[in-house]
């Protein structure tokens, strides 16, 4: 390494500080603030001359001129090994429960603990030999953490063919041993370790391709998995006003999606959020594995108290992990909540840079960042042919309720499926508050294609035919066209909205959808003999209420049995002769 | 001691620069004109200019005053000697007692370590049915009251101040009229509350700029009672004055605005206050309670919008009543399964009935047939209106529940309700009152 370079501070404006050194400067590269025993951390994000232009990850207050920043040639990165499970980071992966045993009730600034534990020891048990030629990404060896082999690659930042000179014996290792050593074509060695450090804001492509994303991601929410599906290795996200229930919709898609590990991004939202998230998840013992939720959970805080900087490099960090879980083979689902805060953070900076600002101030690049990070997402083949995926699920908090705003605009052009929270549906107390007439998905469903069509019309028929009863009243409307108005209702209560605080309701697995959609798909197909609108309403309240008890019985229990064949009965009863009987 | 600088180069709005060196970003500095001296902060450094915010305005203020810049940011005293006492917004005393220097703890703190809060469990109880039955208050909850101005907002935060079991009140009024200042001091005096109390207040008259202090000095003393233990409520009024007073700083630095002149960070700033409501695990807590007045009843403004997405639910009051749609305790849920068992039931109840009062009143004023059922609904709604909803009712959450149960006995039958069997077994009324 060269000698350090050095800078002294000219300029400080909130969390930009602009710094003269005579030296060069590498873009985006870290640096330190020395504000006496205090060494803040800060990112290069734009030069101009002698001047190097740095937000802060900490607040400036009491920052002087002429103070020392030492400049690092480094990346923002995160650190990479086993250990990351069931931790609690803050947006630049600082885990949060060392930092409350170092400093307390607050957050001190200046305060930096490593994410992974250097002394912990992991049983490593080597897959490559000496001889092997091997590239970046591909597997050296493995150790165990929580449920999952955490296999341990060489380093993505290696390029070209390696050639494996020694590799660790099985045993117990610490994060400072070496495990591996390499040799690359010109001669050139590096030692492995159990962890390895990657810069945030670049894409890890150490796989041989990437694939369409096909096979569904089961959510367990039925509006969701069976209107707007989400796929292993796509993207969606969720635009909404505030209190029509976003994050409700992140805590229990975390709960129940089917993905290996779940990285929930709390980026600039309420800390009480979080604490429910990372006091609860411990507790709950995930039906999937038998262990706790939180053993295969990452997540990543930046509350929105916490300086703001750091907000926009939680995501990246969060996105990180979450690849380098893929590299392993795994699914997994990272939840973003919400990235108006992250665009937001954008436009501060962006302000105090004093760029020509684009719609409602937003920078003009917010659109490709907002494009490069979902990006991200995707379902990879690995060098050893297996695949591994990261989905993304992102919130926008759009002001006013207004999607026309940049940042769902933006989101819209790059994510695969849309659920869109209307604030009518929440005030109506209709969960999940996604509105099925705005929203889209461009995945296919494990349901019937002719099934879900159905289920689309309806709701569209009864929307319209509630409009104009709006304006002509009940009586001025047809009977057959009331009939379509109830069974669009219906499918919504009884299908669409699912109830959070109900043990069986709040997760339906997949077979159980398919099961359930066909048969309201015969009730919705169906001709009733119903003789006025009065009894067509007595009569679609009481399937309503039948339905409710069976969305509460336990799949294939006796008592689900015998609903169903209580329903059964009583629609037999209501339907025209000449059609075959409903259960047939 | 400190450096005494005299040579002010730009006076813009109530930002003025001077050349000066060895400042800290943030600094408190002392400006003295011929009017008297003012506090003023620092917000931005360029090589030796140095641009500070002046607490008092700087109307008067001339090019060869002097600016004394003392070396520390803003501080304010702390500890049970304000009880009862009464500041304005950049801390100096307003009533007749002494000066206080005591304890001087930094303003607009770090944030608090999520992995050191609790989830918030205990409830606020206020005597108003609208808020402990329907959207209870939970300790710890940032909250504010959404209304247009003419609502009786400050009414509502002085009964809640009054009636709720809390250690200390803390009162930070923003552009309050000198008479809601008095109303508050009065109505607390009188029921004996103002000896718990604590005022930071700026009033309409006063400098824009000390506005924005107001905040930051009422939670930072609030945070430290509430790490010795206590628990405190903090009541902002009102929250859009402090922010149109950001407004008004961030065009004088010209800064890029970004919706209807509000700065950027409009969200930052507001969370960065409302997000220190807090339950610290093995210390009290901080709640906050906030009136943020809607330009044009209008939700969708810069300044409710953003606060309701950083505040954990909102009370919407309207008419002069809390209306149950558009008000919300997010944290409600926490708390309401642990009072009563029929709490949950007589909230979801009655406010679905509700819900069918108002679509019955709007078929009626379409002319639309009125049935039976319409009828019943018809009376429900008054009664409702007129018991519950009234803020002159003041009962405790156990009468309000049994309230409920009257007014649903009188109006309806048990299965029109579509309460579960077995709670009606238990509660449902076996004589009704008759009015």
């Amino acid at each position: 390494m060269a000698e350090k370079r050095i800078g002294r501070i000219v300029k400080i404006n909130g969390n930009m500080v602009t710094v003269e050194l005579d030296n060069f400067v590498v873009q985006n590269e870290v640096a330190y603030i020395v504000h006496g025993k205090e060494r803040l951390k800060s990112e290069v994000i734009r030069i101009k001359g002698r001047l190097a232009e740095m937000q802060v990850y900490e607040n400036t207050g009491g920052l002087k001129i002429g103070e020392k920043v030492e400049f690092t040639s480094e990346l923002l990165s995160v650190e990479l090994g086993p250990g990351l499970l069931g931790q609690i980071f803050d947006g630049l992966q600082n885990p949060l429960p060392q930092l409350a045993e170092k400093c307390g009730f607050f957050l001190q600034r200046g305060v930096y603990v490593h994410a992974l534990e250097e002394r912990s020891e992991w049983q490593f048990t080597p897959l490559a030999k000496a001889g092997d030629r091997l590239r970046a990404g591909d597997r050296l060896g493995f150790v165990p953490e929580k449920i999952f082999k955490h296999f341990i690659m060489v380093p993505f930042n290696l390029s070209g063919n390696l050639e494996v000179t020694s590799i660790a014996e099985p045993g117990k290792y610490n994060l400072k041993d070496t495990v591996a050593k390499l040799k690359d074509g010109s001669g050139r060695h590096y030692e492995c370790f159990l962890r390895q450090s990657w810069p945030v804001k670049i894409p890890i492509e150490a796989y041989s391709e990437k694939l369409m994303p096909v096979q569904p991601l089961v959510t367990k929410m039925r509006l969701i998995d069976s209107l707007f599906p989400i796929a292993r290795g796509g993207t969606y996200c969720i635009p909404g006003p505030f209190g029509a229930g976003k994050t409700v919709l992140q805590q229990l898609t975390s709960r129940h999606a089917e993905a290996d590990i779940v990285v929930i991004a709390a980026c600039g939202e309420r800390a009480g959020e979080v604490v429910e998230t990372l006091k609860t998840f411990p507790k709950i013992t995930d039906l999937m594995t038998g262990r706790p939720l939180s053993d295969r959970t990452v997540i990543i805080c930046n509350t929105s108290s916490m300086p703001v900087a750091a907000r926009e490099s939680s995501v990246y960090t969060a996105v990180t992990i979450a690849e380098y879980y893929r590299q392993m083979g795994l699914n997994v689902l990272l939840l973003a909540d919400s990235t108006s805060r992250w665009a937001q953070a954008m436009r501060e900076m962006s302000g105090r840079l004093e760029e020509i600002p684009g719609e409602e101030a937003f920078p003009a690049y917010l659109e490709s960042r907002i494009a490069s990070f979902y990006e991200r997402a995707g379902v990879v083949r690995l060098r050893d042919g297996t695949t591994g995926s990261v989905t993304i699920g992102g919130t926008v908090s759009p002001a006013g309720g207004n999607f026309e705003e940049p940042v769902t605009q933006a989101t819209l052009k790059v994510v695969g499926a849309f659920h869109g929270l209307s604030r009518e549906r929440s005030n109506a107390r209709r969960y999940p508050a996604i509105d099925p007439l705005i929203s889209w998905s461009k995945y296919r469903s494990f349901i019937d294609e002719k099934v879900s069509r159905k289920g689309h019309q309806i709701l569209r028929k009864s929307h319209d035919v509630a409009q104009m009863m709006k304006v002509v009243g009940e009586e001025g409307t047809a009977l057959y066209d009331y009939l379509d108005y109830l069974k669009g209702e219906f499918f919504d209560f009884v299908y669409l909205q699912q109830n959070a605080f109900d043990k069986v309701d709040e997760a339906t697995p997949q077979q159980r959808q398919v099961y359930v959609f066909n048969f309201i798909y015969r009730i919705l197909e169906a001709e009733f003999a119903l003789e006025d609108k009065e009894k067509a309403l007595h009569f679609f309240q009481r399937l309503r209420q039948l339905f409710r008890g069976w969305n509460s019985a336990q799949w294939n229990s006796a008592e689900f049995k015998n609903i169903e064949e209580e329903i059964s009965l009583f629609i037999e009863a209501k339907l025209k002769k000449q059609d075959q009987p409903i259960n047939a | 001691m400190h450096k005494v600088y005299t040579n002010i180069i730009q006076i813009a709005g109530d930002v003025i620069t001077v050349e000066a060196e060895g400042v800290g970003y943030m600094e408190i500095a002392r400006v003295s004109t011929r009017r008297g001296t003012s506090l003023a902060q620092v917000i931005r450094l360029d090589g030796k200019k140095v641009s500070l915010q002046v607490f008092a305005g700087s109307r008067g203020v001339s090019t060869g005053d002097e600016v004394r810049f003392l070396g520390h940011p803003m501080r304010i005293a702390s500890g049970s000697d304000l009880l009862g006492r009464i500041f304005n917004g950049s801390g100096a005393a307003m009533d007749k007692g002494p000066a206080l220097s005591q304890n001087l703890v930094d303003i607009g703190g770090p944030s608090v370590n999520p992995v050191k809060r609790i989830i918030p469990n205990k409830m606020v109880r206020t005597g108003i049915p609208m808020i402990d039955l329907f959207n209870s208050l939970v300790e710890s909850q940032k909250l504010p009251v959404f209304s247009v101005a003419g609502e009786p907002y400050n009414g509502l935060l002085a009964r809640i101040a009054i009636q709720a079991e809390v250690d200390i009140i803390i009162l930070g009024g923003m552009g309050l009229k000198y008479d809601d200042y008095l109303f508050f001091r009065d109505t607390l005096q009188k029921q004996g509350a103002l000896s718990r109390s604590i005022f930071f207040i700026h009033t309409a008259a006063d400098p824009t700029v000390e506005c924005l202090l107001v905040p930051d000095i009422s939670l930072a003393v609030a945070e430290q009672f509430a790490l010795n233990g206590k628990r405190v409520l903090v009541l902002l009024t009102d929250m859009t004055n402090f922010c149109d007073a950001l407004k008004e700083i961030s065009i004088t630095m010209e800064q890029v605005p970004s919706n209807r002149g509000y700065p950027g960070d409009l969200y930052s700033q507001l969370a960065a206050r409302y997000e220190k409501a807090v339950d610290f695990e093995g210390a009290g807590s901080i709640t906050i309670l906030a009136a943020t007045t809607m330009p044009g009843d209008d939700v969708t403004h810069p300044v409710p919008d953003n606060t309701g997405y950083i505040t954990e639910g909102q009370f919407y009051l309207k008419g002069g009543v809390i209306e149950p749609f558009g008000s919300l305790s997010r944290l409600k849920q926490q708390v309401n399964g642990k009072t009563r068992a029929d709490h949950r039931t007589i909230m979801d109840t009655m406010i679905q009935l509700f819900a069918s009062y108002r679509e019955a009143l709007e078929k009626q004023s379409m002319g639309f047939q009125m049935s039976s059922w319409d009828n019943k609904l018809l009376k429900y709604g008054r009664l409702f209106e007129s018991e519950m909803m009234s803020l002159e009712v003041n009962i405790s959450l156990e009468n309000a529940l049994d309230r409920g149960w009257q007014l649903l006995a009188e109006c309806f039958t048990p299965e029109e309700t579509g309460i579960k069997k077995s709670m009606i077994e238990q509660y449902w009324p076996k004589t009704v009152v008759s009015r």
